[in-house]
């Protein structure tokens, strides 16, 4: 049980951890090991071991989870100079909220930034095999990294391949990044479903925050009408989200880089006069 | 096994807290239970959850923290024990019931507080409440809490709301535990379950001898 790098291994698929005997293989820096048993795959893993679990009782493997400690929406524009990318700091665990300064926007590399809904842990699961790959790059020191439609198209991978395991990831990811001139702008569900769009959300935002910008999103938005956008729709989700708190962050990707902002409020509003008497021409207060 | 734990930071190391009750449904299996384990001389673990799938998950780290702390030559960092302890429930997710409370003091950081949720999520936090007993003081803790308080302050922060907690949830009762751990090292403290703070509508118990020394 001795806390090992994730496997990258192909036998087991990408974003599969293995039972402790499998492997990790950091991509090409280890010399390929003599393989003796000529059915053993050379992918660098141990030939694929089953789960003991399924062989017991003859049953299918079934590791349909629950979430535990979720965030809520994440929304995503791109506009004239790069992509920005919105979500509020909760990690809520059912109806409490309960950890108000949670990121879930994080840095992948200097082209990509990536948002989460969904259960925590496996985001910061997410996170640690981003972070793997980008490791490996980095050592590897030819100065290439990750783009975002390749890491767009990892996490696709991943997530669809927990999906025919039986044992998803539980999230929404959003994927922006600038790369080559252009903007990214990418999502993938935790079934697997993945495609890139102008403007995207995952959650509430997809009902309260796409048709404000279908009505407003132009591709060569300046970056204060862009901004201007998300606040009006990170405004919207916090009035009608139960699971969120006035406490944000954005983060931009633009051929300067990835700035994740420092959490923010915006202004709300609640002071007309029919908001505070409602009923005012009714029997009831109802 | 339904509990009250916390742990709070203040300005020089971490108080730890817990109730002491361990319940095998209604029956209470153990009414002085420990639930604060050491996994290092100053990293702590509080336990709420089942209590097998704590106690062999705490036995783990402490032997990897160990081996660890070996090869490193120093103390280990209480954010290691942290990540350790997540990765391990992580992994297992789909078998454990295990919400923990990973606390310290390392050379690095101070005090430190790390918060295990069900799920396994592994977040760093000023101060954090768990336990099925926690639920009856988020209200009392968002009031009470305030940064870099002294470790009196702490400690009678601490011992205030795992004490409501127990007046109101049957799960968590008994005793108040409390591990501070500083720079200066690990003190402990027990109060025993007369002398809690008494709950609005109980009665005081009658009068004692003299406490025991903890």
């Amino acid at each position: 049980m001795l806390p090992r790098p994730q496997s990258h291994s192909a036998a087991l698929g990408p974003g599969c951890t293995g039972p402790s005997l499998a492997n990790p293989t950091p991509l090409g820096l280890e010399p390929r090991p003599v393989r003796h048993a000529s059915q053993a795959p050379a992918c660098g893993a141990e030939a694929f071991v089953v789960d003991p679990v399924a062989l017991a009782n003859g049953q299918p493997r079934k590791h349909t989870q629950y979430p535990y400690v979720t965030g809520t929406s994440v929304l995503g524009i791109t506009y004239k100079d790069g992509v920005l990318l919105a979500s509020d700091t909760l990690g809520a665990y059912g109806s409490t909220k309960r950890y108000k300064a949670f990121e879930r926007l994080r840095k992948v590399n200097d082209a990509c930034v990536v948002g989460a809904s969904g259960e925590l842990s496996d985001f910061q699961f997410i996170m640690r095999l981003l972070e793997e790959l980008s490791d490996d790059d980095f050592c590897m020191d030819d100065g290439h990294r990750l783009k975002p439609a390749e890491v767009h198209s990892y996490l696709t991978r991943v997530l669809y391949n927990r999906r025919n395991k039986m044992d998803p990831l539980w999230n929404s990811i959003v994927v922006g990044g600038f790369y080559a001139g252009k903007p990214f702008l990418g999502t993938v569900g935790m079934i697997g479903t993945s495609y890139t769009d102008a403007h995207l959300a995952t959650g509430f935002g997809n009902h309260l925050a796409r048709p404000l910008m279908r009505e407003k999103h132009r591709p060569d938005m300046s970056e204060e009408e862009a901004t201007a956008l998300m606040h009006e729709c990170l405004k919207v989700c916090y009035y009608r989200d139960k699971n969120s708190i006035n406490r944000f962050q954005l983060a931009k990707v633009t051929a300067d880089g990835v700035s994740v902002s420092e959490p923010f409020a915006l202004e709300t509003k609640w002071g007309y006069k029919l908001f505070q008497d409602p009923a005012a021409n009714a029997v009831g207060t109802w | 096994m339904g509990t009250t734990i916390m742990a709070a930071s203040y300005d020089g190391g971490v108080v730890m807290g817990a109730d002491s009750r361990t319940s095998t449904g209604s029956y209470i299996a153990n009414r002085v239970t420990d639930k604060i384990t050491s996994l290092t001389d100053s990293i702590y673990i509080c336990r709420s959850g089942s209590a097998a799938d704590t106690q062999n998950l705490s036995r783990y780290v402490t032997w990897f923290l160990e081996q660890h702390g070996q090869e490193l030559g120093d103390e280990p960092a209480v954010q290691t024990a942290a990540k350790l302890a997540q990765m391990m429930a992580y992994q297992n997710k789909n078998f454990l019931q295990a919400g923990l409370i990973v606390a310290g003091w390392d050379k690095q950081e101070g005090g430190s507080v790390y918060a295990i949720p069900l799920g396994a999520t592994l977040v760093k936090v000023p101060f954090t409440i768990g336990g099925s007993g926690s639920a009856y003081i988020y209200g009392l803790c968002d009031k009470l809490w305030r940064p870099n308080m002294s470790e009196e302050e702490c400690r009678a922060f601490v011992i205030k709301a795992v004490g409501h907690a127990m007046a109101r949830d049957g799960s968590s009762g008994g005793c108040i535990r409390t591990v501070t751990i500083s720079k200066e090292g690990v003190k402990r403290t027990f109060t025993p379950g007369d002398l809690v703070p008494v709950a609005a509508g109980e009665l005081p118990p009658p009068r004692r001898a003299p406490p025991v020394q903890a």
